[in-house]
């Protein structure tokens, strides 16, 4: 858009088209969020008559009743609980995996690499029914573990991946040097590897918070108890309760969706580079 | 017992320093120690929520079970036949290639287009990037009920513009023959942002020279694009339609709060058609079947691909 306004007259053609297609799409992105941010600023009535602008009478109450509502915050709660769960266990599994089959040599390596690499070929979708009743078996369901484990077993093998192929980069010889110096494997592991990796770290912990912050399928399955619900399930039954009071829902949907906003504005690095991970396939 | 196990390689090392390096073998003590402690948590935890269900779904299959007890009633096949018997499956899947049709007819270029817009920097370039991103971190949930309050036939944002038109406003949501149109719009609203960085990326580490020399040669900017940039894109962009096609395989969340799948089936995906007819009804064996079918469509997909298009990365 700006590019426009900083070209000299006359205006380029090409440059105009540019400034032309970038502003239609910035409006195709911005206006459903826009109008869902004001939407929560208006009556039932108003939002009738004027979906578009900005409220003629700002409606506070409809956010500080969310806001003040113990409902809100436990699903904040539970998701935060759910996403924290996946990520602490997947950060350990995976990376203790991935340190494996990065500087240990034993036979059978490749073939169990993989094995768990088949976990790259079908979403969680395809066995959800089974796991359900593995779930069920296992005393699980109904519990924030129930919900964790599975989004951890499905997020190893893009996990294991990523951290497999930048713990390769940490020179052998470094490894062999402190195993010489009577330095264990373990050792090396947390006191070299560990802190060498905290960007990777970072990424695959970001991917892993982000899917699992915005899971649905699996929570919907997994849970019964409405007090467990993470963020996603609960806007569901929240607007199955106030069905076309789009106010009190807009504003819900706007308080929910500003954490992951606050979070994206907050580490864009790694969420960009985390979620476009899979593109730099080794 | 597990610290005592932990500390022993490190004494078994100090006692014979360089042994461990001599030959791989000697460190075979540490190695084990590691591999027993190290493997199994991911091991098992893969082999007992990814490929175990994934088995037995292949087992229920060929029950007719509610989920209850253990499954006694054998019925081969024909839970296969019940699924492919189903209209709503064929609409379904019909669905998901019509997502990968507007993958690649209209996402694609219009991701790959705004990245050539943004790849170099200008004022406001990287803020461009960020908005166009930010729909895709959005959770679908969300993104669905956004856009089930945009199409609403009374409130909505497309019903105010048709009435400032004078029209009787639409509801495109509960129309049999527009329901599949607007969840594809809300589909290129979500995913283009992504698409549009994998675009940014990869232009980002093309070698420029290439394209000068072009340049040089005399070659129009739009002819260095054709035959010098996108050539070189190509990795990309068939990684784009990997992400693309498997996305849409996948589909589920995004399609619940606008449509349910619904009216009359009409906008199902596979995996909407999954948890409606077999997860929501506890009809594991049936649902089994599909997620079988679901899963074989996924391996055949990824290996043919992979194959086909993706031989040299």
């Amino acid at each position: 858009m700006s590019s426009a306004e900083t070209s000299r007259t006359p205006v380029d053609p090409a440059v105009l088209f540019k400034a032309v297609f970038l502003a239609i799409v910035a409006i195709f992105v911005l206006v459903p969020l826009l109008a869902t941010l004001l939407g929560g600023f208006k009556s039932l009535g108003e939002l009738r008559v004027n979906p578009f602008g900005l409220p003629r009478h700002w409606e506070w109450q409809n956010y500080s009743d969310i806001l003040f509502s113990a409902r809100y915050w436990q699903l904040l709660r539970n998701s935060l609980i759910i996403s924290s769960l996946a990520v602490v266990l997947t950060l350990i599994t995976a990376s203790m995996a991935a340190f494996t089959f990065a500087h240990v040599k034993f036979y059978g390596s490749s073939m169990l690499l993989s094995y768990l690499m088949l976990g790259l070929l079908f979403p969680a979708a395809t066995a959800v029914l089974p796991l359900f009743i593995k779930v069920r078996d296992l005393g699980l369901l109904d519990t924030y573990f129930g919900v964790a484990l599975p989004q951890v077993a499905f997020s190893l093998a893009m996990s294991v991946l990523l951290l497999r192929r930048f713990f390769k980069d940490i020179p052998y010889e470094l490894l062999e040097a402190a195993l010489v110096d009577g330095c264990s494997y373990i050792k090396f592991f947390r006191y070299v590897t560990l802190p060498l990796s905290r960007p990777i770290l970072a990424t695959v912990g970001t991917i892993t918070f982000v899917n699992s912050w915005n899971a649905y399928l699996l929570p919907l399955v997994m849970l019964n108890t409405d007090a467990l619900y993470p963020w996603p399930l609960g806007i569901m039954v929240y607007q199955g309760e106030y069905s076309s009071e789009w106010h009190l829902i807009l504003a819900f949907i706007t308080l929910t969706i500003l954490p992951t906003i606050i979070l994206f504005l907050l580490a864009q690095k790694h969420i960009v580079a985390g979620l476009t991970a899979g593109a730099v396939k080794g | 017992m597990a610290r005592r196990i932990a500390n022993s390689p490190a004494i078994g090392v100090a006692e014979t320093p360089f042994s461990s390096l001599a030959v791989r073998g000697p460190a075979w003590d540490g190695r084990f120690t590691v591999l027993i402690l190290f493997l199994p948590p991911a091991l098992l935890l893969f082999t007992l929520f990814v490929v175990l269900p994934i088995g037995e779904a292949a087992w229920y299959s060929a029950f007719n079970w509610n989920g209850f007890g253990r499954p006694t009633n054998w019925i081969g096949f024909d839970n296969y036949r019940f699924v492919l018997e189903t209209r709503a499956f064929w609409l379904a899947l019909r669905n998901n290639g019509l997502i990968i049709a507007v993958s690649l007819a209209i996402q694609l270029p219009l991701a790959l287009t705004l990245a050539l817009m943004l790849a170099e920097r200008f004022r406001g370039s990287v803020a461009l990037r960020m908005l166009f991103f930010m729909p895709y971190i959005l959770a679908e949930i969300a993104t669905g009920l956004i856009f089930s309050f945009v199409y609403d036939g009374d409130y909505g944002l497309v019903a105010s513009i048709w009435r400032s038109f004078g029209a009787e406003p639409p509801h495109l949501l509960a129309s049999t023959d527009t329901s599949m149109l607007a969840v594809l719009i809300v589909i290129v609203w979500k995913y283009f942002g992504f698409h549009m960085m994998l675009f940014i990326a990869a232009l980002q580490s093309l070698d420029k020279s290439l394209i000068e020399a072009a340049r040089i040669d005399g070659a129009t900017r739009w002819q260095a694009l054709r035959h010098v940039v996108i050539p070189l894109l190509y990795p990309t962009i068939r990684l784009s339609v990997f992400f693309a096609i498997v996305g849409s395989l996948q589909l589920f969340d995004l399609v619940m709060p606008l449509t349910r799948g619904g009216p009359a089936d009409s906008s199902n995906t596979m995996v909407s058609f999954l948890y409606n007819n077999g997860i929501s009804r506890m009809r594991v064996g049936y649902g089994s079947a599909i997620g079988v079918i679901l899963f074989a469509i996924c391996v055949t997909f990824a290996f043919t691909y992979k194959r086909w298009f993706m031989r040299d990365e």
